[in-house]
């Protein structure tokens, strides 16, 4: 995230905030299992009368699969979305959902 | 032979994700954002441009135009629920709803919300929003620059033109003394009829 933004964590604080949320749709060969998401940043903003639980900077979710017992050995793609919602400390940009695809190999 | 391991996590990094998360449309938003700096409350009458025409409904279902607001000073505020900053100014246009509404001002909230009515009419309650909000769409998004950050706010004259634009969470006191200045200022349209009851005046 450019510095001075940022986007509300997986488990925001406020009813109202649309959390970072990654999902798969079409996960092919592999079996979804825990996405880990990081440790959030609390943080307080002038648009909040309590800190916010948001993620900036640089950070990572971590996804973890198992592979289908009947998994063709190869290459294989899965595919997800990733919806967030970010802001600055004065505005906020619509939400958002982009492709996430992961190339895998089986061997 | 087939091993589990070989897929066992896979890392995203949201370090390649920049352009994901907040791309274009931040960079997209920052020359609105120095506009909103700029320190003038008012534009000038005559850098002011007209505020786009819409056709957009309520909460009751009723079509509304702009245009219906003709000859009143009216603030516009393009919102959504999930927008903490919106949130914050929403008590102040219904308390300057409160006490210029009958001075020929109006508040219209636009909700950019996609879910519709079924978040934004708790939200209303909520509030205690006192002035008629609108359901927005692409095309009046489009008309009023794109509304990539929000809140936005248009400050709009009798006339039906912009004098002013705020993008993002702005000072209280910027409205007020906005709306103010604006309901002091004699319409263009009025300008003929204005003179009308001072010759009767001084025909006495």
């Amino acid at each position: 995230m450019r510095t001075g933004y940022h986007v509300n964590s997986n488990m925001p604080r406020e009813e109202y905030l649309i959390p970072l949320k990654l999902t798969w749709t079409s996960p092919g060969a592999l079996e979804p299992e825990a996405v880990l998401y990081p440790a959030p940043s609390i943080e307080k903003y002038a648009f909040a009368d309590q800190p916010l639980s948001v993620f900036s900077g640089n950070f990572d979710l971590v996804a973890h699969f198992k592979v289908k017992g009947d998994a063709p050995a190869g290459p294989g793609v899965t595919t997800g979305k990733l919806r967030y919602q970010a802001c600055s400390d004065r505005a906020c940009y619509a939400p958002r959902t982009v492709d996430v695809t992961v190339l895998y190999q089986i061997q | 032979m087939k091993s589990k391991a070989a897929v066992t996590a896979f890392r995203l990094s949201v370090v390649l994700g920049t352009a994901w998360l907040v791309g274009c449309f931040i960079s997209g938003c920052s020359s609105q954002q120095r506009a909103s700096l700029s320190g003038e409350i008012l534009k000038p009458g005559p850098e002011r441009k007209a505020a786009p025409d819409f056709k957009l409904k309520d909460a009751d279902g009723k079509e509304v135009h702009l245009a219906d607001y003709r000859g009143k000073v009216v603030l516009l505020d393009f919102w959504a629920t999930w927008c903490g900053p919106c949130r914050i100014e929403i008590p102040w246009f219904t308390e300057l709803e409160r006490k210029n509404k009958d001075k020929g001002f109006a508040v219209l909230g636009v909700s950019m919300d996609d879910e519709g009515w079924k978040v934004v009419k708790p939200f209303l309650t909520e509030l205690k929003i006192n002035y008629r909000v609108l359901l927005g769409n692409d095309e009046a998004a489009h008309d009023y620059g794109g509304l990539d950050a929000l809140p936005t706010t248009f400050l709009i004259d009798r006339d039906g033109k912009i004098a002013a634009v705020h993008v993002g969470l702005t000072s209280r006191k910027d409205f007020e003394d906005g709306v103010e200045q604006l309901l002091k200022a004699p319409s263009k349209g009025d300008s003929g009829r204005v003179s009308l009851p001072a010759l009767i005046t001084g025909a006495r």
